[in-house]
């Protein structure tokens, strides 16, 4: 009960004298019920997960077959066809994508200036595109010809010249406007303004020291912004540009809604024919998971890439850590000390109970 | 006489509504170390900024090495100058930061071949052998290959006066380069500071380092509320200041 007595008693003399280290602490650990029956819980909603996807079967007209009838998805998943929609969907990725980053970069330095007309039509920008649905965005591309219709005998009526004077270079919308152009345009305009977002934040996170030294040295703002600034603000740029990347990979199907042979479009023309909905659009799922998850890789990379300077030393990546482990494991225990705390850590969950 | 590095006459800069420069005079000759002191707040690091035009004066006038500072005069009208004139003329003058303000994404050699390469459109070559040779000269020979975030602050602030001095300014200002080193890393940079004085330098330097004022400076300069309290030789400044405000601050920080 008395706590200062008691911790008094031995002490002044004792600490000073070698003192027996006391036997390890050996209790009762604390039991975990709670984890058992969710183990019990979640194995028998896999259970009934496996059966659904791989063993039940269902009747369908006059034959049984597979619920998710993977033998289709198997057939359709390396189809010529497919890939063409896959390629489809990428180049609409990478193409948006682009005009994203450019577009975002330019919209996010405007709005940062010193130009009130800049920063304004900045302003201006991202309000209208961050205001409407990409998918009417998307339409509106695609119907351009309503807004500038080929007149009979003369199909060029988009142009380009001098607002309410002449005009030089004629266009025919519909030739110059295809679904994939539409779709590109329509992603890209769109993702910008959500770029411009990112890349201010990122400008705006780096020290304005940064800029004042590089001003101190007499390098001029453009050069200033491109070799001192912006590489900084990769590193808080980088990641929710990959996010947008993904997004965007799975954002390009909206372009099978103006008829764009992406990978979504490619698989409902199958499933419109054969009404196998369910397998082909799992055979798209795939597609995407698997195009994301190389993705995810991509961005770990970048990551690393632009975080050299920030830390004193990179983290070792997934691989480097793996086979830091295999090595451990293949020589002596002691070795496990030099390896990084997370591997370690990784090995006693791994030795630990559940 | 030579034409003064910096001549301030009547100088003033307000913040909004903040006066902190309220009229400083100060002439700095070429070759000359200048040591600035001072309480916070007293406008002697706003003073130096002005020096390279990363702030503006708002009246008075302000001239390094016979030209005034960021604007053209011709008869009696005052032109702004274009971006690319501020820059060149800031390419002549070297800062160094109390922060250092490296650039953390770059090695030191990069660190400090960038500014010769880019604005002096210096050979990389060229600009690499001034780099390595300042490196050493600084006593950081072995750290080209590093990241600032690998340095300590007192090699990082050594590192920040060899990328100034990569530039071949005339004049160097330093504002507080010690102020944010642990007590045994001032050394080391004074150090740094001491040889550049006696290799000829013209210096403006606004410290709290009274010790390094007494030893290289040739003229110690106190601020006080915008203006300049008391200028002279830093042993007559110290042992025998006139000021009363110059005492009660001295006699603190001695």
């Amino acid at each position: 009960m008395d706590f200062t007595k008691g911790s008094d008693a031995g002490s002044p003399e004792s600490t000073a004298g070698t003192k027996q280290r006391p036997p390890e602490i050996k209790a009762i650990p604390v039991r975990h019920p709670g984890r058992w029956v969710t183990v019990v819980l979640l194995g028998v909603l896999a259970a009934m997960a496996i059966h659904a996807l791989i063993f039940s079967r269902v009747k369908r007209g006059n034959s049984t077959d597979g619920r998710f009838q993977w033998d289709i998805v198997g057939n359709y998943f390396l189809t010529h066809v497919v890939f063409q929609g896959l390629l489809v969907t990428l180049e609409l990725t990478v193409i948006a994508m682009a005009v994203g980053v450019v577009g975002g970069i330019l919209l996010a330095i405007m709005r940062l200036s010193d130009n009130p007309i800049l920063s304004t039509v900045s302003w201006g920008y991202l309000w209208f595109f961050r205001g409407t649905p990409v998918l009417v965005q998307l339409y509106f591309w695609y119907n351009i010809s309503y807004l500038f219709p080929p007149v009979l005998n003369n199909f060029k009526t988009l142009s380009i010249g001098i607002p309410f004077g002449p005009e030089f270079v004629h266009f025919n919308p519909n030739s110059l406007i295809t679904p994939f152009v539409a779709a590109s345009i329509g992603l890209g305009l769109n993702e910008a303004a959500y770029m411009a977002e990112i890349v201010r934040a990122g400008l705006l996170s780096v020290d304005y020291g940064q800029t004042e030294a590089a001003q101190s040295l007499g390098m001029p703002r453009a050069l200033i912004m491109r070799r001192i600034v912006l590489p900084q603000a990769m590193r808080v740029i980088i990641p929710p540009t990959g996010n947008e990347t993904i997004s965007m990979l799975k954002t390009s199907a909206l372009a099978s809604a103006i008829t764009v042979g992406e990978l979504l479009e490619s698989v409902s023309n199958i499933y419109a024919r054969t009404y196998q909905t369910i397998p082909l659009l799992i055979v798209a799922s795939i597609w995407y998971l698997i195009v994301t998850s190389i993705l995810m890789v991509g961005q770990y990379y970048v990551e690393r890439y632009y975080a050299r300077g920030r830390v004193r030393e990179l983290p070792p990546t997934p691989f480097q850590r793996l086979k830091a482990m295999l090595i451990t494991h293949q020589t002596l225990p002691a070795a496990r000390v030099a390896i990084d705390d997370t591997v370690v850590l990784n090995i006693a969950n791994r030795d630990g109970t559940l | 006489m030579s034409t003064p590095m910096v001549l301030a006459e009547n100088v003033h800069k307000r913040f909004g509504n903040v006066e902190v420069l309220t009229g400083v005079d100060l002439t700095v000759q070429p070759g000359e170390v200048m040591v600035i002191i001072g309480p916070s707040g007293s406008g002697k690091t706003t003073f130096l900024r002005c020096i390279n035009h990363l702030e503006k004066i708002n009246s008075g006038r302000l001239a390094v090495d016979g030209e005034l500072v960021g604007y053209r005069e011709r008869g009696d009208k005052l032109y702004e100058l274009r971006d690319s004139d501020v820059c060149r003329k800031r390419a002549e003058i070297g800062m160094v930061f109390q922060h250092f303000n490296l650039f953390p994404h770059m090695t030191t050699l990069q660190n400090i071949i960038e500014a010769p390469v880019r604005v002096k459109k210096m050979s990389r070559a060229d600009a690499t052998a001034i780099a390595r040779d300042l490196l050493h000269k600084v006593g950081l020979g072995e750290m080209g290959e590093r990241y600032p975030s690998q340095l300590s602050g007192g090699q990082k602030q050594r590192v920040a006066i060899a990328r100034a001095l990569a530039m071949q300014p005339k004049l160097m200002l330093f504002d507080e380069p010690t102020s944010a080193l642990d007590p045994e890393l001032v050394g080391e940079v004074l150090d740094v500071m001491k040889q550049l004085a006696r290799d000829g330098m013209t210096m403006v330097v606004v410290t709290h380092e009274i010790g390094f004022a007494r030893e290289v400076g040739d003229k110690l300069v106190f601020m006080d509320g915008g203006v300049v309290v008391e200028a002279g030789h830093p042993r007559e400044v110290i042992t025998n200041p006139q000021h009363e405000r110059t005492k009660a601050f001295l006699s603190k920080v001695l």
